[in-house]
């Protein structure tokens, strides 16, 4: 028996489904505060005076909550629905699926109580106090459990590429985020790394640089490479690039952390062998990209008619760029340009915008209908996802083309020197100058969120016709809400 | 490090690279191009395809950009690298040239004394750009001050105005040591000191309040602000008979500073300046006193 014969009540869809309503539910609440921080650095009278409303604080909700809250939700969504599709296997305990999905939205939850209230471990991407920490380490490991339970009792003889990219993020981050994490606590909301200095800067970078690399790279590599195969009707171009750059990608990525931290106090030759192995990055990190695209050969023409697929493409594209991108910036007299602008910011959201949030809003359109016993991609509006996709996209160069503009410009005022070899620009006046990109940023930020409005209506009027079907027959019952 | 530690740097590094570079060679030939693995995934079919040409020959190239790299460069644990570069070095070499090509510019300005030099517009546009990167941080762009760092366009001067005194605050730095009384004086002795500050600096004050706080304040604040308050600027105890507060002269501000002192501090430049750069910025603090 193959598993595509398998009806989906086999499946357990009740985790997937819960998810992926939590990825739009938390997209919109993480995009919306990433917008007002965006204007508070437009128009600062936005901080209102308010400690808790203010950007120190709400930058890191920011953060998390498109990070881990968004992006995690959609992660577990998507790598909770293909292990079972590509297993042919139901998850092993459904009891275990929901304690994941309550766990994460607690901890969810708490980061939102907690860091406008100004409880932080001051850690970038680490934040959360050391009890959430802990809770972060248990709900993870239950999914671990979830997961590598599943492939274990697998009807399939292989393991499908795309479960061996969520296998490497699911592990690493674990690694990554335990180690980082080591703190001395003082009381319930104050703790203290073990790590002092310069060694504390290298562990976060260490974390930091593969939350980027494991949990936004490997992990929607996972997604990738189940939604874009299925969506475009194509075989995965090539198997052995798989292989080679899933080995390559997750060796190299480790080593990548101390280009964060160039012209610092970590010794001369940490940051040269981060930013050696940056450049070596570029091609593993490209071998996803060639391996996504070239999926789609013989497949072009869906793009004129199928939006979804759009999303995957493009996302494919801005990640291409963002892994082009980030090797270079790791150069360190590219750094010393770069380092500390605007440029960087654009450079993280032209991957977290233009890939992960795309590639995940390509996947939820593909599975949601699924949830509903829909076919695959049938929302209630393909006009619909394709405003969507127009919003997204225009959000997304809006953001990042205002960033390198700002980027370069602040980078080049701060080394400008008059004839005296004094500094011609005070701090300040480079702030000045970064206005028009702020603003320009922002409106970038707030199309990208509206489309994500637009996908929640969409979300909520497939569910409606739905239900309108199944009320006069159209739908056959047994097959609707597994 | 250690050398244990440095040949585990060295063999990780290597050995990482040489993996890497025998997964690529060894995953060169497929053996069916063009035709299915054979697995089948959800549907989800895999071509046995080769990786394409440019991608291997640029992921080599990579790796021969970055042992080069780490050959010409520190990297590999203590080995110093063949070029010998460091960024210390680098930077006291972009220093040295910087220095060489600026130093002059600074330099003709050395010998003319401080009052004079304040009145070449030339220097003292080079004074307002050195000004606007070392202090005006704290001073304000326009050198006007905030709460706790003084205004230095107003005539009062804190530790004294002449070239020397100057001279010395801009080199070595300033402490300003104004002791918490709250241990030593109780609630009515603070609230009588106030009154006679107030008192002092020619404002309304609860006069019988005032008149018990000029006891207190000949007992404690003399030795330092002067009998008749107009201070000292060798201890860099402030005039408190001018109307010119740094850290504010409201009742509740006053009051708070006697109650908990303050500890004022100015940075010395000398380490980060040179004597011909401090000489134009002497110049350029005069003249913003005298606008």
């Amino acid at each position: 028996m193959t598993n595509s014969r398998l009806a989906p009540p086999v499946y357990n869809y009740k985790v997937v489904h819960q998810f992926a309503l939590a990825t739009v539910l938390w997209g919109i609440v993480g995009m919306a505060v990433g917008v007002l921080i965006a204007a508070q650095l437009a128009w600062p009278a936005l901080n209102f005076d308010t400690a808790w409303l203010s950007y120190g604080r709400l930058r890191p909700l920011h953060t998390n909550g498109v990070i881990f809250a968004f992006g995690g939700s959609a992660l577990m969504a998507t790598s909770l629905f293909i292990v079972q599709r590509t297993c042919g296997a139901r998850l092993i305990s459904d009891g275990l699926a929901s304690f994941v999905f309550w766990g994460w939205q607690s901890i969810i939850v708490l980061a939102v109580i907690t860091l406008p209230m100004g409880m932080t471990t001051s850690k970038e991407y680490a934040e959360l106090e050391w009890p959430i920490s802990i809770l972060i380490a248990v709900v993870w490991v239950a999914y671990a459990i979830l997961f590598f339970g599943t492939i274990a009792k697998r009807q399939q003889k292989h393991i499908y590429v795309a479960n061996w990219f969520f296998a490497a993020f699911i592990i690493a981050v674990a690694i990554l985020h335990i180690v980082n994490n080591l703190a001395v606590p003082v009381t319930l909301t104050k703790s203290y790394s073990i790590y002092a200095g310069t060694v504390d800067a290298m562990v976060q970078w260490w974390w930091g640089h593969n939350a980027v690399g494991f949990f936004l790279t490997a992990g929607f590599l996972g997604i990738m490479y189940y939604f874009v195969p299925k969506q475009a009707g194509r075989p995965i171009y090539s198997y052995r690039l798989s292989v080679v750059h899933f080995w390559a990608l997750i060796a190299i990525y480790v080593w990548a952390g101390p280009h964060h931290l160039h012209y610092s106090a970590l010794p001369d030759w940490t940051q040269n062998l981060g930013m050696a192995m940056s450049i070596i990055l570029l091609a593993p990190s490209w071998g996803g990209m060639i391996n996504g695209i070239m999926t789609l050969s013989g497949a072009w023409d869906k793009l004129r008619t199928d939006p979804i697929l759009k999303f995957l493409v493009v996302s494919l594209s801005f990640y291409g760029m963002s892994t082009f991108e980030g090797p270079m910036l790791s150069i360190k007299s590219v750094n010393a340009l770069s380092h500390f602008t605007d440029w960087t910011v654009g450079h993280v959201h032209a991957g977290a915008l233009g890939w992960v949030a795309m590639i995940s809003i390509g996947a939820i359109y593909h599975l949601i209908p699924l949830m509903y016993g829909r076919k695959a991609g049938e929302m209630y509006s393909i006009k619909l996802i394709d405003l969507h996709f127009w919003l997204a996209t225009i959000g997304t160069v809006l953001y990042i083309v205002s960033m390198w503009v700002n980027g370069l410009m602040q980078g080049l005022m701060w080394r400008a020197v008059n004839s005296d070899g004094t500094l011609t620009y005070s701090f300040v006046e480079t702030v000045v100058a970064s206005y028009p990109g702020y603003v320009v940023r922002f409106i970038g930020g707030g199309i990208f969120l509206g489309g994500m409005l637009v996908m929640a209506w969409n979300i909520w009027r497939t569910w409606q016709v739905t239900r309108e079907e199944l009320a006069t027959g159209i739908l056959p019952a047994q097959e609707a809400l597994a | 490090m250690s050398t244990g530690f440095s040949l585990f740097v060295i063999l990780g590094t290597l050995g990482t690279l040489v993996v890497i570079t025998a997964l690529l060679l060894l995953n060169r030939k497929v053996t069916n191009p063009g035709q299915t693995t054979g697995h089948e995934f959800d549907g989800i079919e895999e071509y046995d395809n080769p990786l394409p040409a440019w991608w291997f020959w640029g992921f080599l190239l990579s790796i021969a950009f970055a042992l080069g790299y780490l050959i010409y460069y520190p990297g590999l644990g203590n080995f110093k690298g063949l070029s010998g570069w460091t960024s210390a070095g680098q930077l006291a070499q972009q220093q040295a040239e910087a220095e060489e090509r600026y130093g002059p510019v600074f330099a003709q300005y050395r010998e003319i004394p401080v009052h004079e030099l304040a009145t070449i517009p030339a220097a003292m546009r080079m004074g307002q750009r050195l000004f606007a990167n070392n202090c005006a941080q704290c001073h304000g762009s326009a050198g006007t001050g905030a709460p706790g760092f003084p205004n230095l366009t107003d005539n009062e001067w804190q530790w004294g105005n002449s070239a020397e005194q100057i001279a010395q605050t801009l080199n070595n730095g300033r402490q300003a040591v104004m002791p918490a009384w709250s241990g030593v004086v109780n609630a009515i002795g603070i609230r009588n000191l106030t009154e006679y500050v107030m008192q002092l600096s020619g404002r309304e004050a609860v006069s019988d309040q005032a008149q018990a706080g000029q006891q207190e304040y000949n007992r404690l604040c003399a030795a330092c602000h002067g009998a008749d308050g107009s201070g000292q600027p060798m201890l860099g105890a402030p005039d408190l008979t001018n109307n010119i507060w740094l850290y504010g002269g409201s009742r509740e501000q006053i009051t708070d500073v006697l109650r908990h002192g303050r500890n004022g501090q100015m940075p010395g430049f000398a380490g980060r300046l040179d004597e011909n750069r401090l000489h134009i910025l002497n110049a350029y603090v005069q003249s913003l006193s005298t606008q």
